[in-house]
């Protein structure tokens, strides 16, 4: 296995751009800088997916992820006060005992993943081809085995109630004012 | 493709963790919110990693990808209203300060 080949420096780099931007994400003070590395590190998960040649779910990603869900963070952000002074003082305890269980964590799942003994497909080796969409949309809009449209027209109700919701979760209210 | 699958599991492992604890170390409720979000995606790379090298003629894991993104944003849409509304009440959004859930 060729250490420099082209596939190893692609993914050694999306990795270090996730590993590195999660964990600033989650240890800088300031809470729009914070929203700004989460969107990098789910940016590089978008490139990881291109990676797996799984495109659709890589524009997905994007759009959802990075084009909707960080804006909303920065407008909240932005709506509450002190922007950008969030100087959280975490405690030296707190942060030695979420170490301490993140390191647990760690190592008892790669154990565990170690040890599992995956068999792989061995197809997978060769050239990865990228999925069809039309076997994309096959299996969405279906409801035969293998084929999704129960929980698609579930997400869609889903999506709709989350709508009305934060609506009216959101909204001032009004017997306050009076 | 020759790498290997454990290279993924690590990856994704060190992610959700990492998101583990910024969960515990986040007293903002926006700052907690975004590493659930990590947490998501680490499991999302792992559905879309055992898709690709275990099943690749399948697309269980792929299907299953495209709905947790989707809950993931119903959920923060829905998480973040709630904040808003937290903040309009309370003038904080720390959690050591949000003792009582009726106002």
């Amino acid at each position: 296995m060729d250490l420099f080949s082209a596939n190893n420096i692609i993914f050694f780099l999306l990795a270090t751009i996730i590993l590195v931007f999660g964990f600033l994400s989650v240890t800088t003070t300031k809470i729009l800088r914070a929203a700004t590395y989460l969107f990098f590190v789910l940016f590089a998960i978008a490139g990881l997916y291109l990676f797996l040649s799984y495109e659709f779910l890589a524009a997905v990603q994007l759009s959802v992820y990075a084009g909707g869900i960080v804006v909303l963070f920065v407008f909240a952000i932005l709506l509450v006060k002190n922007l950008g002074e969030e100087t959280e003082k975490v405690s030296f305890q707190k942060k030695l005992v979420g170490g301490i269980a993140a390191f647990a964590g760690v190592v008892v799942t790669l154990i565990t993943a170690f040890n599992y003994g995956f068999i792989l497909n061995e197809t997978a080796d060769e050239a990865v081809e990228s999925v069809n969409m039309q076997a994309v949309g096959n299996a969405l809009m279906g409801v035969e085995k293998y084929q999704y449209l129960l929980p698609f027209e579930a997400s869609s109700i889903l999506l709709l109630a989350c709508i009305i919701g934060s609506v009216v979760v959101a909204q001032k209210n009004k017997e306050e004012k009076r | 493709m020759n790498i290997p699958v454990e290279y993924f599991l690590v990856l994704s492992t060190l992610l959700f963790f990492i998101g583990v604890y910024g969960f515990i170390v986040r007293k903002n409720l926006i700052g907690i919110l975004m590493s659930i979000e990590l947490v998501l995606n680490a499991v999302n790379i792992n559905f879309v990693v055992f898709n690709r090298f275990l099943f690749p003629d399948k697309l269980e894991g792929f299907i299953y990808g495209l709905f947790v993104i989707i809950v993931a944003a119903a959920e923060t849409a829905v998480a973040i209203a709630i904040i808003i509304n937290v903040y309009r009440n309370m003038k904080n959004i720390d959690v050591n300060s949000i003792k009582e859930l009726k106002n």
